[in-house]
């Protein structure tokens, strides 16, 4: 089956990042597809290269990030979302003269577009968070 | 956009809105995601249920709390052919709230030489229930 994923909260704040991640290891352990992961409202943070938590608790970036370098999962932060949060790739800090790229590896910003397209593509779209 | 939609499939999208307007940022980028999804012509209903009844109700003034009032986009879904708005009569019923307490949205209905026609449709749990096991994909916010 084809899954696609929305994750609309923060990485540590809240357990939905978590949930998503186990969710999508779980799935394609089990041989299911994995197409796109979109990350929304706070959970455009998932993808920030400048997380630096403790090293004895769960690394979430870049437990994504390996995710996608292993099953070539397409990781996809809302530009609008990212916008608002200060989330720039290349791109967007020069549009926006900001100095910084802060898109984790695996991480791209694109539209929401990407969202619906995921929803018509899927056989289920999953979301976690409230 | 027509690469976008591979294959010009069609499915029923349902937008659920469980929030308040302000307080979080649920009720605004849903609606930001809902005008995105417009251009993809699917079937496009939106729902709205708890506190998510508040984001369409009259009257709505934010000046005190320094937030954009978003309510009148609402106004501008009949323009994009989204017409399907399904409210939650428990909902309303549980807040104090009735029909005439909510924005009266509407759109031109092109089929029936563009007579303007009600939005919003009040509808019980259970049927919000069979609404809901009627799509292909819920996005809940």
């Amino acid at each position: 089956m084809k899954f696609g994923i929305l994750v609309n909260e923060g990485p540590y704040q809240h357990q939905a990042s978590d949930s998503a991640y186990q969710f999508a290891r779980a799935a394609l352990e089990k041989g299911h597809e994995v197409t796109r992961v979109f990350f929304y409202h706070d959970g455009v943070y998932n993808g920030t290269s400048y997380s630096v938590p403790p090293l004895d608790d769960r690394q979430v970036t870049k437990q994504w990030s390996e995710l996608a370098k292993e099953h070539d999962v397409d990781l996809v932060l809302c530009v609008a979302a990212c916008q608002r949060r200060g989330m720039m790739d290349d791109g967007e800090a020069e549009r926006h003269g900001k100095g910084a790229n802060n898109v984790a590896e695996g991480f791209r910003i694109s539209g929401l577009g990407q969202l619906i397209e995921t929803g018509i593509q899927s056989d289920r779209l999953v979301t976690f968070g409230d | 956009m027509g690469d976008m939609n591979e294959g010009g499939s069609t499915k029923k999208f349902l937008y659920l809105n469980r929030k308040a307007p302000y307080g979080t940022v649920y009720a605004l980028e849903s609606l930001e995601v809902v005008l995105i999804a417009a251009a993809f012509e699917q079937d496009v209903s939106l729902a709205f249920i708890d506190d998510g009844v508040y984001q369409i109700i009259q009257g709505q003034d934010t000046t005190g709390i320094g937030m954009k009032n978003f309510s009148p986009t609402f106004n501008a879904l009949g323009d994009y052919d989204i017409n399907k708005l399904y409210v939650e009569k428990e909902s309303l019923d549980e807040r104090g709230l009735t029909e005439d307490d909510l924005m009266p949205l509407v759109y031109e209905d092109e089929d029936d030489d563009w007579a303007e026609k009600p939005s919003i449709r009040v509808v019980s749990r259970a049927e919000m229930a069979d609404l809901m096991q009627d799509q292909d994909v819920i996005l809940s916010f």
